[in-house]
């Protein structure tokens, strides 16, 4: 009996090791994908298996350097990962990423040519973006009455405990640096330790900071100003929610571009290669667009979803003026100036 | 021969437990005691300089109020989860497994998203709001705020008060308590003098179970404390996650564990010395 049961206590243990190591046992190619939340459409995987074969498993991150930490920890196993242009720098710094190889990606054709060879990918050699859009206010009509244009709003006393932030660090000190009237890659200690101050005193007037909980949140009226990515408005705006609008302050803000990147440490490139493709066909970006929300750079789907709703062709949310995007900044690695940014973030967040 | 059976059985354990409980907690020791890029050991030099950050004083109030919350949190956990330890272990057998339903059912949940749920319970526009506007009264401003998070503390924690305290109140012999009113004690006396000294052990795992979730917890700061009632759980979380800074962390979670095991150590003094060897957990 007591064999028995040892015998099977010791199935019980190697069983539960074998599965922890090895995940999967198939002889299917499974493909990793390490992406934000709610930022693709659950049928393009589906679909994807159909045509392919290869089945797609997903992990989430909130924000870059979540994902980052995520992958300098080690032990990482992703073929595609969906980082914004400032991290790229940082990862092609490090060599953490792979030359695509283009020629087994012919779709990139459909991208329009103002998102080729842009400052974090110079000769356009690790990345393809994937979406697009700018940071801005959205706030709920009923609950503000005044004209939003700028920064200024969010640290109004009359909206004291109605006002969202992001829980992203670059994105919450790149206001307050724009707000100062400088820009949002600025390196010197001293206007750094200004916007420090700015976010410690806007802090009691904040309800919270969050990232995707802000959608929810505003949707449901419990706040009536947030600091968001455009995407999340038009999400916002196809899930019917009128009340909510959108807006980049005149100050300017970032001016974004996430981007399909392969890791080092993928084994599956050619598999890597065949979804970035499959992303980028003009119906399946088309879809995915519409689904997430967010604004695709692949022309033809951009300009069809304008055709098929040509009230959202003045939107700053979805098709900013050039005026607009002239004003806006992309982020740029900060490099060795990363220690000052976090301490602004930390001091911020344990300051009393 | 059969002692050694025996230990043969705890052995896939044993080995489980060094694997990932030992050398990971020596790991945390080591990258506490060293600063340098951890991704290339050979830059790795001895430092005390982990610890010395913690003493900064903006880490030192975070880690003062986590200790507070904790500490009020593990009380109204105590002072809620007695008498319902009390009510479920006395009740009638037929509505024990009913009541004892209710305490464990929410446990099967996952725990993130009985978080979520408070949350949108205690929202600015949330249910809990809406409610009292419906009835005509003043909205609360719960959330964010230290009340959310010691009212989700209080939720996800509470039934590790209950159960152990009902599992020791539920063996208490029914002999020793005729005896106790044989000899003319009133209710409240019996209470004092017999049932609470004998559940003891009880209470104290109660409080370890509860108090160590609390003090540590991040989710439940970051989500119902809309990341302005940031604790050392957040603190630590945000080395390994946000700022990569994992010799910081590994020094926060050095400490935050030897603040523990020295309050368990006291804890443990109040234990009664039964034979038992410490108090059952459920």
């Amino acid at each position: 009996m007591k064999k028995k049961c040892m015998l099977f206590l010791s199935c019980i243990t190697i069983l539960i090791g074998l599965t922890v190591l090895s995940g999967c046992n198939s002889d299917k190619v499974v493909l990793n994908i390490f992406n934000w939340g709610e930022y693709i459409d659950p049928e393009l995987l589906v679909k994807f298996e159909k045509e392919t074969g290869i089945r797609v498993n997903q992990d989430l991150f909130e924000t870059n350097e979540h994902m980052l930490a995520k992958l300098e920890g080690g032990g990482s196993y992703y073929d595609v990962i969906f980082p914004s242009d400032y991290v790229i720098e940082e990862m092609i710094k490090k060599d953490m990423l792979q030359k695509i190889d283009f020629n087994n990606v012919p779709n990139f054709k459909y991208v329009g040519d103002r998102f080729k060879n842009l400052n974090y990918d110079p000769t356009n050699e690790y990345s393809v973006p994937y979406f697009w859009g700018t940071l801005g206010i959205l706030y709920n009509t009923e609950m503000v009455d005044e004209e939003v244009d700028s920064w200024d709003i969010l640290w109004d006393e009359k909206y004291a405990g109605q006002i969202l932030m992001l829980d992203s660090m670059r994105d919450t000190i790149g206001v307050a640096l724009r707000k100062l009237g400088y820009s949002v890659n600025t390196t010197d200690p001293e206007i750094l330790e200004q916007a420090k101050n700015l976010l410690i005193q806007q802090k009691p007037l904040v309800n919270g900071y969050y990232v995707d909980e802000i959608k929810d949140m505003m949707i449901n009226g419990d706040a009536a100003l947030a600091l968001n990515w455009s995407g999340s408005a038009m999400d916002i705006y196809w899930e019917g929610a009128d009340y909510i609008k959108f807006v980049v302050p005149k100050e300017g803000a970032n001016l974004w571009f996430d981007c399909m990147v392969i890791p080092k440490t993928s084994k599956h490139k050619k598999e890597a290669e065949m979804f970035i493709n499959f992303m980028l066909d003009p119906e399946n970006a088309y879809q995915n667009s519409l689904y997430v929300g967010y604004v695709s750079p692949v022309t033809e789907a951009f300009e069809r979803i304008m055709q098929e709703n040509p009230e959202i062709a003045d939107m700053d949310a979805y098709n900013p003026s050039d005026e607009v995007l002239d004003n806006c900044e992309v982020f740029i690695d900060l490099g060795d100036a990363r220690p000052l940014f976090n301490n602004v973030w930390t001091e911020k967040k344990y300051a009393e | 021969m059969k002692k050694n059976r025996a230990k043969i059985l705890a052995y896939p354990y044993m080995v489980w437990m060094i694997i990932f409980i030992v050398i990971p907690l020596f790991l945390v020791l080591f990258y506490s005691l060293t600063k340098g890029n951890i991704h290339d050991p050979s830059s790795l030099s001895f430092s005390l300089e982990s610890y010395a950050r913690v003493f900064d004083r903006n880490y030192l109030t975070s880690i003062v109020k986590s200790f507070k919350l904790a500490f009020i949190s593990t009380l109204l956990c105590f002072f809620l989860g007695y008498p319902v330890a009390l009510i479920i272990a006395t009740i009638k057998a037929k509505y024990k497994n009913i009541l004892l339903m209710f305490f464990l059912v929410p446990i099967w949940m996952n725990f993130l998203l009985r978080t979520y749920a408070w949350m949108s319970i205690l929202s600015p526009n949330g249910f809990l709001n809406r409610l009292l506007s419906f009835l005509g009264l003043p909205a609360l401003s719960i959330m964010p705020g230290q009340t959310a998070v010691l009212l989700g503390m209080i939720y996800n924690f509470l039934p590790f008060m209950v159960l152990p305290i009902y599992t020791v109140l539920s063996k208490i012999d029914k002999s020793v308590l005729e005896a106790a009113s044989d000899l003319g004690a009133n209710k409240i006396g019996t209470f004092f003098k017999v049932i609470l000294p004998l559940s003891v052990p009880g209470i104290v795992s109660g409080i370890t179970m509860v108090f160590m979730p609390a003090v540590s917890t991040f989710v439940i700061s970051r989500l119902l404390g809309g990341g302005k009632e940031s604790l050392i759980g957040n603190l630590i979380e945000e080395q390994f996650s946000l700022y990569r800074d994992w010799h910081f962390g590994s020094a926060l979670s050095i400490i935050l564990m030897i603040v523990i095991l020295i309050s368990m150590a006291v804890m443990s003094r109040f234990e009664s010395d039964n034979d038992n060897g410490g108090a059952p957990i459920w």
